[in-house]
């Protein structure tokens, strides 16, 4: 009786090993190759779930299937015109062909060897063969600028963006792609996640900002000056404006006025001017002289003609 | 995997608790009367009760549940209490899909997040610093705050999600602050932030990263240290300029308002004058004519009365007063004229 139940157990325990090693199970995020005495067997496993295989025997080589991630060594790279700029590039990859993966890489360690040795040059290739705003901008957008400054030295700002960083990414990616293949591996997408002058360089690019910012101010105080002298042309000119106007007004009202005095007069004094000249006469004698005038006086004269006599 | 520890403390709690639950006896009970070992016993007994236990599992309010049978994803189970198959068979993972995460990029919040430390400062310097599209220098950094809106695709499509969305993050700010000049990078900062989460979420889109960037949110953008002093050195030289501006517009509004009433007061001083001169004329006129009018009845006699009369009154004021015999001739050499008041 207890030798029987022992003899259970132990029946119990066999099948289960051998049940333990040869089912196996695929995760969502995972893909088999089957390998019996380290040959491939069969078609890779791609589809989840339980699964079964030789005990013993047969091996199961787990890769992942999901999207697998890239990082570049940043480098320094010069581009076309000879700027050394410090690149980092990130990637995103997946195993398609298990089968060639396990064959030619093995293992995704060695993977991460294999797309260095793509990658990195693809991009270097790349980045040399432009120039610097190529890969910085992605349009041409034109950009909103606080106040332009002297355009020759900013030509980069002007230069036309042919290419652009998304056709650039998209290049490297189309160079490495094709070498890539042979080990299963197919690249999703190749990203420039940083880009940055190097230290030595981007002394002189704070420099030529500073420069142009000084030029920046320089301008709005100038054109500060420039507004102020436009403003105060203005004032003189509406001073003049005023005043000049107000005379001419005032002139225009006097004239008038005189000519309505002299109307006035003529009208007047125009029934009998001989009248007139003699009350003017004697009423300017009365203003015109005073105890300061000496006076000679001929006895001819119609005042003193009665001192030398009387006569009829 | 905070489920499996919950697992472990549930058994362990099963082990050490005070009294061994009634059906527990019972099963033991029964393997007696099989009359197996005890120690074969007991590891069934465990073994059972670890089966049993892993049968039900809750999701809490934020999660939900993630059921994979055998490494197959089945399905999906909403919060509250849920049932599976027993451990190996069906597996849970419990993914909370309400909590809104948040990256860091370029600063560090006040917070000391764990994941954050990672970060070394000059690490965070250089994620900040970006070349504009006038190849200038920016320091722009920002956040993304960010929740799974796909459970199976965040857990099962990408290998490292946090890394993807944090490479992503960069790619996608770089690209967008690469078209801008350092200008609107300083001044433009939702138009930035906006366009970088529509091109982040394309691309964790196109990964199939389950991710839905809730938002990206700019700090303070601003220039490398260095160059900053001639960037406030603008903000100074516009404050100049419209100082100029308000000056001469003073000076405008000072001068300008008077030079109006002067002329004002000089028009009306015309008409003043017009009024004056025009009034002065009637008179004279009127007094004219009425004189004429008498004079005209007795010219003669009228003649010589107002000559007399005038004559009366200048004489008195006059000073030195000669008189001459019509006669006598070459009167002037013996005349001293002008002594007396040259003697003064």
């Amino acid at each position: 009786m207890r030798s029987k139940s022992l003899g259970i157990l132990v029946a119990i325990g066999v099948i289960a090993l051998i049940v333990y090693s040869s089912a196996f199970i695929v995760g969502e995020t995972e893909q088999v190759v089957i390998t019996q005495f380290g040959r491939i067997i069969g078609k890779p496993i791609t589809s989840p779930g339980l699964k079964f295989k030789l005990p013993v025997m047969q091996e199961a080589n787990y890769f992942p299937k999901n999207l697998l991630q890239w990082d570049g060594d940043p480098g320094q790279i010069p581009t076309a015109e000879k700027t050394y700029i410090w690149v980092d590039t990130f990637a995103r990859w997946k195993i398609v062909d298990p089968i060639k993966f396990f064959t030619t890489v093995n293992n995704p360690f060695n993977a991460q060897n294999k797309l260095n040795d793509i990658i990195d040059p693809a991009v270097r290739n790349m980045i040399t063969s432009y120039r610097l705003i190529e890969t910085v901008r992605a349009s041409n957008r034109p950009l909103k600028r606080d106040a332009e400054v002297q355009p020759e030295q900013q030509i980069d700002t002007y230069y036309s963006v042919t290419t652009g960083r998304r056709k650039i990414t998209q290049m490297i990616m189309e160079q490495a792609q094709p070498k890539l293949a042979q080990f299963g591996i197919e690249l999703v997408d190749v990203k420039i996640k940083r880009i940055n002058y190097v230290e030595q360089v981007r002394k002189s690019v704070y420099n030529r900002m500073i420069a142009e910012r000084k030029q920046i101010a320089e301008k709005y105080r100038s054109e500060g000056l420039g507004e102020a002298q436009v403003i105060r042309g203005r004032k003189e000119r509406d001073l003049k404006k005023i005043q000049s106007g107000a005379y001419r007004e005032a002139q225009e009202i006097k004239g008038k006025a005189d000519a309505e005095a002299t109307r006035l007069y003529a009208e007047a004094f125009g029934v009998d001017p001989e009248f007139y000249s003699f009350m003017k006469t004697l009423e300017i004698y009365g203003t015109a002289l005073d105890k300061n005038s000496s006076l000679v006086l001929s006895t001819d004269s119609e005042f003193m003609k009665y001192l030398k006599g009387y006569s009829d | 995997m905070s489920w499996d520890w919950e697992k472990l403390k549930d058994q362990q709690q099963k082990q050490n608790g005070p009294g061994v639950p009634p059906q527990v006896d019972e099963i033991v009970n029964k393997f007696k009367d099989f009359k197996f070992p005890g120690g074969a016993a007991i590891i069934l007994v465990f073994v059972a009760l670890f089966f049993a236990t892993s049968t039900f599992y809750t999701v809490k309010q934020d999660e939900v549940g993630i059921i994979q049978r055998f490494g197959r994803y089945v399905r999906t189970t909403q919060p509250g209490l849920n049932f599976k198959w027993p451990s190996p068979v069906e597996k849970v993972i419990k993914v909370n899909v309400k909590r809104v995460e948040t990256e860091e990029f370029g600063h560090r919040s006040s917070r000391t997040d764990a994941r954050s430390r990672l970060a070394t400062s000059s690490d965070i310097s250089s994620v900040a610093l970006m070349l504009t599209g006038d190849l200038n220098v920016g320091v722009v950094p920002w956040i993304v705050q960010y929740r799974i809106k796909d459970p199976y695709n965040y857990l099962f499509k990408v290998q490292d999600v946090r890394r993807l969305l944090r490479d992503m993050s960069e790619a996608a700010m770089r690209l967008v602050v690469g078209d801008r000049s350092v200008d609107e990078v300083i001044t433009n900062r939702d138009e930035i932030a906006s366009e970088a989460k529509r091109v982040l979420q394309e691309e964790l889109d196109y990964a199939e990263a389950g991710i839905h960037v809730v938002t990206v949110e700019m700090k303070r953008t601003n220039v490398p240290e260095q160059v900053q002093p001639s960037f406030n050195e603008v903000n100074q030289a516009t404050q100049e300029k419209e100082q100029m501006i308000y000056k001469a517009e003073e000076d405008y509004n000072k001068a300008i308002p008077a030079a109006r009433g002067e002329a004002e007061r000089t028009i009306q001083a015309a008409e003043g004058y017009a009024l004056d001169r025009v009034n002065r004329a009637k008179g004279d006129a009127a007094r004219f004519t009425a004189q004429y009018k008498e004079y005209a009845k007795a010219k003669d006699v009228t003649k010589r009365r107002l000559y007399l009369e005038t004559i009366n009154d200048i004489f008195p004021k006059l000073g030195q007063k000669y008189i001459l015999d019509s006669e006598q001739n070459n009167v002037l050499p013996l005349l001293n004229l002008g002594k007396e008041n040259g003697g003064k």
